[in-house]
């Protein structure tokens, strides 16, 4: 059987709507206004991501969320292609620290790079607030 | 306290089927018990200890099990953590056993992910109930492939590895798998032919992931008295191992494996190194899961997994570490898409000298088997069990 050809620009894919609880409730929120945010620990120092209300580095409550500046670089990337539409994950390492997992999107996926300059962009969810996802800077 | 020489491996077996249609999952745990108990030569009310996984079972599937086998124990574990569960297992049985909390333990494993169609690489799965992580994972559509993928693609640009040292993983396992009447694949396949079949994630192709198949599996443990009055050759745990690795907070590392951490505890147990194993069974959900975890196990410099699993490293009468003579999951089987248990079955049957004779090692009398379960890019339990002939 011949590979199907392969679109290079992301068409729309249907993303799931994340599910939201009590702990991320302040980050879904900010995610409807265009606002990306990371917990900081009051405690140690440490960024931390996913956030959540307990420092995992060490286990202080006393942490706080941060806007994070919206910069980052691909950490790693993967393109599925055995999809209806194919996507890129990968990880972001942000500006601030913390590595996040996200998808690549409004690009050439045939053109990620490890290590390329990325920025914040937001996708709309199905059902959902809408998601931080990051495209080439 | 250690578990070294206090528990033997007595009965294995591996359901011959790769596609169970008209057979279910509790039938395929139990007549997998069955053939073990056989194997043993020993009969279902001997077991008052029993391992399964409520992975393979909906809800609380040990418990159903229990029921369904009509077992009557005194030790319960229904440890799971995906694949690399049954490892863990055996760890645990040991533990028991050489506790005294039970004599004769029983592990089983069943699945039928092949007859009821699941794509199971490809296809994002949501967990029944939303895990913390999951707001900040599901909409990105993480599936098996991709998350191994980006391990994969990490360790090529960090390493230099390469699509064509991957796919010598595969083609060691192809050549294993020929002499396997059982196996789903027993097509001999080049490096070519891995790196030319389809793309599923980049940089994974089709032939660096393993087969979807059904099955199942079962083991019998016991203590040293117990296995020395059975007529089975004296195969005993001597190592053992398990770490939990994850996201770190953020401070996210797909370089390496928690193979860091259950090895080391293995290998200090056994009292042996790297060098002493004569043959390993490495968990091989994809080619890079298999390469990454023997740089974390110490049979290579991390980074020069590329390069030890090339040229046939791993074949039989070929390389210097013989692998997964049965195929392994790239070829023979990856029953209900955990891997974890027909590690521990071709390990016995080398160390018993029972593996088929075109793939037997030589004086096998130290074999490990190590896998990893969950997701080499999220979150994973890695295990590592070390064995000796007596
Ligand atoms: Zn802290």
């Amino acid at each position: 059987m011949a590979q199907a050809q392969q679109p290079t620009q992301q068409q729309q894919r249907k993303i799931a709507a994340p599910p939201i609880n009590s702990e991320t409730q302040a980050f879904w929120d900010a995610a409807g206004q265009g606002k990306l945010l990371y917990k900081k620990c009051a405690g140690c120092g440490e960024p931390h991501f996913y956030p959540r209300p307990h420092c995992p580095f060490c286990f202080s409550d006393q942490v706080e969320w941060q806007e994070a500046s919206g910069r980052g670089a691909i950490y790693t990337y993967s393109v599925m292609r055995r999809a209806p539409v194919p996507y890129a994950i990968a990880y972001v390492t942000l500006a601030e620290g913390p590595t996040m997992m996200t998808n690549i999107v409004d690009c050439d996926l045939n053109s990620i790079k490890i290590g390329q300059a990325v920025r914040l962009v937001f996708k709309p969810s199905e059902g959902g607030p809408p998601v931080p996802m990051f495209t080439p800077a | 306290m250690s578990i070294k020489g206090k528990a033997y491996i007595v009965g294995i077996y591996e359901h011959p089927t790769r596609l169970a249609t008209d057979k279910t999952v509790p039938q395929l745990h139990a007549e997998s018990a069955k053939g073990a108990l056989e194997d043993a030569g020993l009969t279902k009310n001997d077991i008052d200890g029993y391992f399964c996984a409520a992975g393979d079972m909906a809800g609380l599937g040990q418990l159903s099990m229990t029921d369904y086998l009509g077992l009557k124990t005194r030790h319960i574990d229904s440890t799971d953590v995906g694949g690399s569960s049954y490892l863990l297992q055996v760890g645990h049985a040991a533990e028991a056993i050489a506790l005294g909390k039970c004599s004769i333990a029983l592990i089983t494993l069943a699945g039928r992910p092949r007859a009821e169609g699941m794509a199971t690489g490809t296809q994002p799965r949501a967990p029944e109930r939303p895990m913390p992580e999951s707001g900040f994972e599901l909409p990105y559509a993480p599936a098996t492939a991709n998350m191994y993928a980006m391990a994969a693609m990490r360790h090529m640009h960090q390493y230099g590895t390469t699509s064509e040292q991957m796919a010598w993983v595969k083609v060691a396992a192809s050549h294993h798998a020929q002499h396997n009447p059982h196996a789903m694949l027993r097509d001999v396949v080049t490096v070519e032919e891995v790196v030319n079949s389809p793309m599923i994630a980049d940089p994974l192709h089709r032939l660096d992931c393993c087969v979807i198949s059904d099955g199942g599996g079962a083991i019998i443990m016991t203590t040293p008295e117990i296995a020395k009055s059975l007529k089975r050759p004296l195969v005993k745990v001597i190592g053992s191992g398990e770490a939990p690795k994850h996201q770190m907070g953020g401070k996210v590392d797909l370089t390496y494996s928690g193979a860091v951490w259950s090895g080391p505890l293995a290998f200090e147990e056994a009292g042996v190194k790297p060098s002493d194993i004569k043959y390993a069974s490495i968990y091989d959900s994809f080619t890079i899961t298999v390469l990454m975890q023997l740089e974390d196990l110490g049979f290579c410099e991390k980074g020069q997994g590329g390069r030890f699993v090339s040229d046939g490293n791993l074949i039989a009468g070929v390389g210097k570490l013989p692998f997964n003579t049965d195929g392994g999951g790239l070829c023979n089987n990856h029953p209900s898409n955990r891997g974890g248990l027909t590690k521990v079955l071709e390990a016995v049957r080398q160390l018993r000298g029972e593996a088929h004779p075109a793939v037997q090692v030589k004086n096998c009398d130290i074999a490990l088997a190590h896998g990893t379960g969950g997701s080499l890019g999220t979150r994973h339990a890695a295990a590592t069990v070390i064995m000796e002939r007596e």
